[in-house]
């Protein structure tokens, strides 16, 4: 089969499994459901492996065309294409495989929920979305699957719509990430205006030749095209990633059941701004303003949000601020250039996150949908299991050496030193510390959650057991994962050539060249992660858990009550969402009395809507004297619109 | 016996067969005891006829019957679509009228005659045939409109369709017997060679009646006054019989008219359309708003439909008569459904003609108010719905032509139009029922009427293949 042909199936088994769940969920039952949607997902997993094979393995080349033309409006063509690379050949392939994963234990987790075809249906449709945005070759498919991958999101956070926090979170994260598109709309619209077509080859081609390019956006001021492309570009990404200061919706999503979190708000949806920027790497090369913003936002993010985690409760808000944080990781690595490790750490978080999430998930199970970390503890007797994939889990997190994440984060770390650009005085310590804070949120959940003295309900304590299969088998396989995936990987896509054209960086930005000078194959890096001051952050971060919450676990309340203003900084999460509720929809609900009081009692009840109902009234009634429903004023009507067109034509007219 | 050359038969063999059709379906109709059987006769005609065409299918141009008939590709690409929808009415009205236990063989009859009027006037060369096709066509749907016999609307709404459409074809004969006199000829091929400029007071004079009469049959503003009450007031199936098919043939017998026969007044006829599509687009989405009434509602939408395709004919070109044909087919297979819907939803006392009827459809039938919600949001041009491609493509053919202005003014109605579209989606989804049991529809009207609205999301997702249709009809490359 040619990869056009497979690149189709990839993208339509799980559409096809979501149509048959969605419509005739009543007629294929729960398991039929579940048959089809996993079916749909597995095929397009076992293809994406193929597809994996041939291009990034054999290096068998990729395919970039169109399948089908929608429209073509001018000299713009509306089409539906594939471009299959190496990037887009792992994305589809991280994708579809933890897509796969969360379908299997979306089983055990939904298991007693009525709306269980419903939602087998929305996760096939997101993998749909998902895969046509990282396969698309063109900006206005990227765009369909940006929005369509939003739209899941908006409906899974709301998936439980009789709550009313839910609701509450399903319009943040919409009203947020309407903020987020608005921009990169408008990104898309620039790029169009300067270079004429949406096709990414075309754009990226043409890239290097307008980089002088102006465009005149505010006044006279002429601004470089490619730096506004970029940032407004950039601004969807840090909607859909959930970067500072778009970052408020995230948290709130894990009101949607965990396997959402685990496969949208974790794995693959959020991480599509990240892979956007990747794939716009021949244009953000070209702008060293828009990448010191990507790093300086990056940078914050990853700092800033790692904090909150540390006084978080609820055990999946602490999994999403983690989120937050090594989102802000990839994003640092996309300012300094190092795409590559962006996309790296991209990959080892989606397996590494997802297995904390469904960990936290299989907890929440055993405890009858108990999420508050103050009523765990000790859980490590009851589900050895799940205890143990998520200590596989945490250690990939917080970046012990030869696990996964240690080597995609060191790479970002490293690719960070070596950067040039101003913003690296803000990223570099940024990432450094925050390697400390990782460590310190996340043995505090461990410890919180597995250790200690048991704080279960004694009621929920009765039925405490290990989870199902369809639980921890997905938990089995995402820690082998989670452990494994970065030794192979590496050398291949940090230092060598894994991404070949599909990832571009100027040679002056080539951070990971210099990086990779020093390298002596994946064991000699881990060994001497060892030695490296991001381990020993990380030490520390985990002994300071440890001492805090297992040898003196009253000290965490008194560290608080010393430092209220500190730790009540943190509680409300720096003040974002009571700015942006005061400010913004506050602001927002003042102006619009305002304007209510001003314009519209005035102005448009007065004038125009009581003048134009009014009026409307008055042409109503004329009208209604007109449609009389009298057959003889209907004729003379007919007859005075003849004579009227009569006398127009012959006196009156242009013509006449 | 010499001397007497036999016609060529063959381009007009669909009508034959199907006149002949219509003929024995009447025996039996006359003879026969079920009424199941004159339908499936009806089906099997049009089946036959579009079959008949389909191997005839005019290539290029042929005139037969002494210059009185053609066949060419637009006539056959607005018969096979008119023979389709056709098909789709027929269905419509058996279910409608089963469901009733009132079914009768004269809908069927009436409907083939009416047809056979599509047919004729959409291949007229001459203006005897223009005539003879639309009486044909009018008269049969005057009287399907009147059938309903106990209902005093459908009288009502009968007789003024019947008068006020006699006033229009006396309007248009007379136009005609001006441009008669003007050019001494009937031909339309012969009067285009003639009317070469509109200084002849005459012929424009002629020009302003033949406008208004093709103005009444599509119901564009100022001559819309009969819609909203015939359209009310008929049957539903009757209503969808007079709101689709025939607004092919109206826009074949406008094309045939002014393009091949007025000709050398465009200017003037350009004019005279600009007026007409100003007036109905904005009358007919304006009104629509205050309707409660759902078929008043289409009704007006029809106006403000028929203003669009105005905009197609405005500017002269083989492209602008593509985009208008492509739009009064797809504005046809679109009413079609939102009126088949109607058909769905009602039931013996209950005509489900009310907006109000589909206050909270989704939880009474998640998948018919799936199906309304694509032909309103097709209606309203919402990509990517076929409404969308043919909104689109009549505006580009209008902006190219130069009237800038006039796109402007039709997209701002279309907005203020949305309105009342979405209204109908927001009753469907946001409202609860007004304590209806859930639907249950019958499945092979289950399966048309879903075959019919996915068509309309189908095609917009693949316009191309329609459009090209259209376009190589009319300008033959």
């Amino acid at each position: 089969m040619s990869l056009r042909t497979l690149s189709l199936l990839i993208v339509l088994a799980p559409l096809a499994g979501a149509v048959v769940a969605g419509l005739f969920g009543r007629f294929v039952g729960r398991t039929g459901a579940h048959s089809v949607t996993i079916a749909g997902v597995a095929v397009s997993t076992v293809l994406s492996f193929f597809v994996f094979k041939t291009v990034v393995l054999d290096g068998a080349g990729g395919f970039d065309g169109p399948v089908y033309v929608w429209g073509e409006a001018g000299d713009l063509r509306l089409e539906i294409g594939f471009l299959i690379d190496e990037l887009s050949a792992t994305m589809m392939l991280v994708v579809s495989f933890v897509s796969l994963m969360i379908h299997v234990y979306t089983i055990g987790y939904m298991a007693h929920d009525p709306g269980y075809q419903r939602f087998f249906s929305y996760i096939s449709l997101f993998t749909f979305s998902m895969l046509m945005l990282v396969m698309a070759n063109n900006f206005l498919q990227l765009f369909f699957g940006w929005e369509a991958v939003g739209v899941v999101s908006y409906l899974l956070i709301g998936f439980w719509f009789k709550r009313e926090s839910a609701i509450q979170a399903n319009l943040k994260a919409f009203l947020v990430n309407r903020v987020g598109d608005l921009g990169f709309l408008l990104g898309i619209a620039a790029v169009l205006l300067v270079f004429g077509t949406l096709d990414y080859a075309s754009v990226f081609e043409a890239a290097p030749g307008r980089s002088g390019a102006t465009l005149n956006v505010v006044g006279t001021a002429e601004w470089s095209a490619m730096t506004v492309i970029c940032l407004l570009l950039f601004v969807g990404a840090m909607g859909k990633s959930a970067q500072v200061p778009l970052h408020v919706w995230l948290p709130d999503s894990m009101e949607g059941p965990t396997p959402i979190s685990a496969l949208i708000h974790a794995a693959t949806m959020v991480t599509a701004g990240i892979f956007m920027v990747a794939r716009m790497s021949p244009l953000f090369e070209l702008s060293e303003v828009a990448l010191n913003v990507v790093m300086v936002i990056g940078a914050l993010t990853a700092f800033f949000m790692g904090l909150l985690g540390i006084v978080q409760h609820d055990i999946k808000r602490v999994v999403a601020y983690s989120t937050l944080s090594q989102l802000g990781y990839m994003t640092v690595a996309l300012g300094a250039s190092a795409y590559a490790a962006a996309v790296f750490h991209l990959g080892t978080h989606a397996f590494f996150k997802a297995l904390l999430f469904l960990g936290a998930g299989s907890v929440i199970i055993a405890l009858h949908h108990e999420q508050d970390m103050r009523r765990m503890g000790g859980l490590w007797r009851h589900m050895p299991i799940t205890w143990l994939c998520s200590a596989a889990g945490t250690l990939a997190l917080i970046g012990f050496p030869g696990f996964s994440g240690f080597f995609s984060k060191d790479g970002i770390i490293e690719a960070v030193r070596h950067s040039e650009l101003a913003g690296a005085w803000v990223a570099y310590p940024a990432v450094l510390l925050g390697v400390f804070i990782t460590a310190l949120y996340s043995f505090r959940m461990y410890f919180l959650v597995f250790h200690g003295e048991e704080r279960v309900d004694p009621h929920a304590r009765e039925h405490l057991r290990e989870s199902p299969l369809v639980v921890t088998g997905p938990l089995v396989v995402l820690a082998f994962f989670s452990v494994v995936i970065g030794w192979p990987w590496v050398e291949p896509i940090l230092f060598g050539d894994y991404f070949g054209g599909a990832i571009v960086v100027a040679p002056e930005h080539d951070v990971l060249a210099r990086v990779g000078e020093g390298f002596a194959g994946a064991g000699a890096f881990a060994t001497h992660g060892f030695a490296a001051l991001p381990f020993w952050l990380a030490a520390a971060g985990a002994a300071v858990a440890w001492y805090l919450y297992i040898r003196e676990p009253g000290l965490p309340a008194r560290i608080a009550e010393r430092f209220r203003g500190a730790y009540r900084l943190l509680v409300n999460k720096y003040g974002f969402d009571d700015f942006y509720g005061a400010f913004f929809a506050g602001g927002t609900r003042r102006v619009g009395g305002l304007l209510w009081r001003l314009g519209d009692v005035r102005v448009i009840d007065g004038w125009i809507v009581n003048g134009s109902a009014r009026a409307v009234g008055r042409i109503a009634s004329v009208i209604r004297h007109v449609q009389t429903g009298l057959l003889y004023h209907y004729a003379f009507a007919m007859i005075l619109g003849l004579l009227a067109l009569m006398t127009w034509l012959l006196y009156g007219g242009p013509a006449g | 016996m010499s001397g007497v050359a036999m016609p060529a038969f063959a381009p007009i063999a669909p009508e034959i067969v199907l006149a002949a059709a219509a003929c024995v379906v009447l025996v039996v109709e006359v003879y026969g005891r079920s009424t199941d059987l004159t339908y499936r006769l009806s089906q099997a005609s049009l089946v036959l006829t579009a079959l008949v065409l389909a191997l005839n299918f005019p290539e290029d141009a042929i005139v037969a019957f002494s210059g009185t008939f053609i066949a060419d590709p637009m006539a056959g690409v607005l018969k096979l679509a008119t023979l389709v929808i056709g098909w789709f009415l027929f269905f419509y009205l058996h279910a409608h009228l089963r469901a009733r236990s009132r079914a009768r063989g004269e809908h069927f009859i009436l409907g083939l005659f009416a047809l056979l009027g599509m047919m004729v006037l959409v291949s007229a060369a001459n203006l005897l045939t223009v005539y003879l096709g639309l009486e044909l066509l009018s008269l049969s749907l005057y009287a399907m409109v009147a059938l309903d016999r106990d209902s005093p609307v459908a009288a009502e709404a009968a007789m003024k369709y019947f008068v006020l459409g006699a006033l229009a074809s006396g309007m248009l004969l007379y136009g005609m017997s001006m441009v008669y006199g003007a050019t001494g000829t009937l031909e339309l091929a012969g009067i285009g060679a003639a009317a070469q400029d509109g200084t002849d007071l005459i012929l424009v004079l002629g020009l302003v009646f033949v406008v208004t009469g093709i103005a009444f049959k599509l119901g564009a503003a100022p001559f819309h006054m009969w819609i909203p009450d015939v359209y009310e007031g008929a049957e539903t199936p009757v209503t969808m019989f007079v709101g689709t098919a025939p607004k092919l043939a109206a826009f074949a017998m406008a094309v045939r008219l002014l393009a091949d026969g007025l000709w050398g007044l465009h200017g003037e006829w350009q004019d005279m359309l600009v007026v007409l599509a100003v007036l109905s687009i904005g009358i007919g989405n304006v009104i629509a708003i205050a309707q409660a009434n759902l078929k008043r509602m289409l009704a007006y939408s029809t106006i403000a439909h028929m203003g669009f395709l105005f905009l197609g004919i405005i500017p002269g070109t083989g492209e602008g008569f593509a985009a208008a044909m492509f739009y009064v087919i797809v504005y046809a297979v679109m009413a079609l459904g939102a009126f088949g819907m109607i058909v769905v939803l009602s039931r013996e006392g209950f005509e489900a003609d009310r907006i109000d009827d589909f206050r909270g459809l989704n939880e009474r039938s998640p998948w018919q108010a799936f199906l309304m919600l694509v032909l309103m949001l097709s209606m309203a041009g919402v990509p990517p719905f076929v409404g969308f491609w043919a909104k689109w493509s009549v505006l580009r053919e209008v902006v190219a032509a130069g009237f800038v202005w006039l796109a402007v003014v039709a997209v701002v109605f279309s907005v203020v139009g949305l309105f009342y579209y979405l209204r109908i989606v927001k009753l469907m989804y946001f409202d609860e029922p007004d304590d209806e049991p859930p639907l249950s529809v019958a499945s092979p009207l289950r399966l048309v009427i879903s075959v019919n609205a996915l068509s309309v999301l189908v095609v917009g997702l693949f316009p191309g293949a329609l459009l090209g249709w259209c376009l190589a009809a009319l300008t033959g490359g």
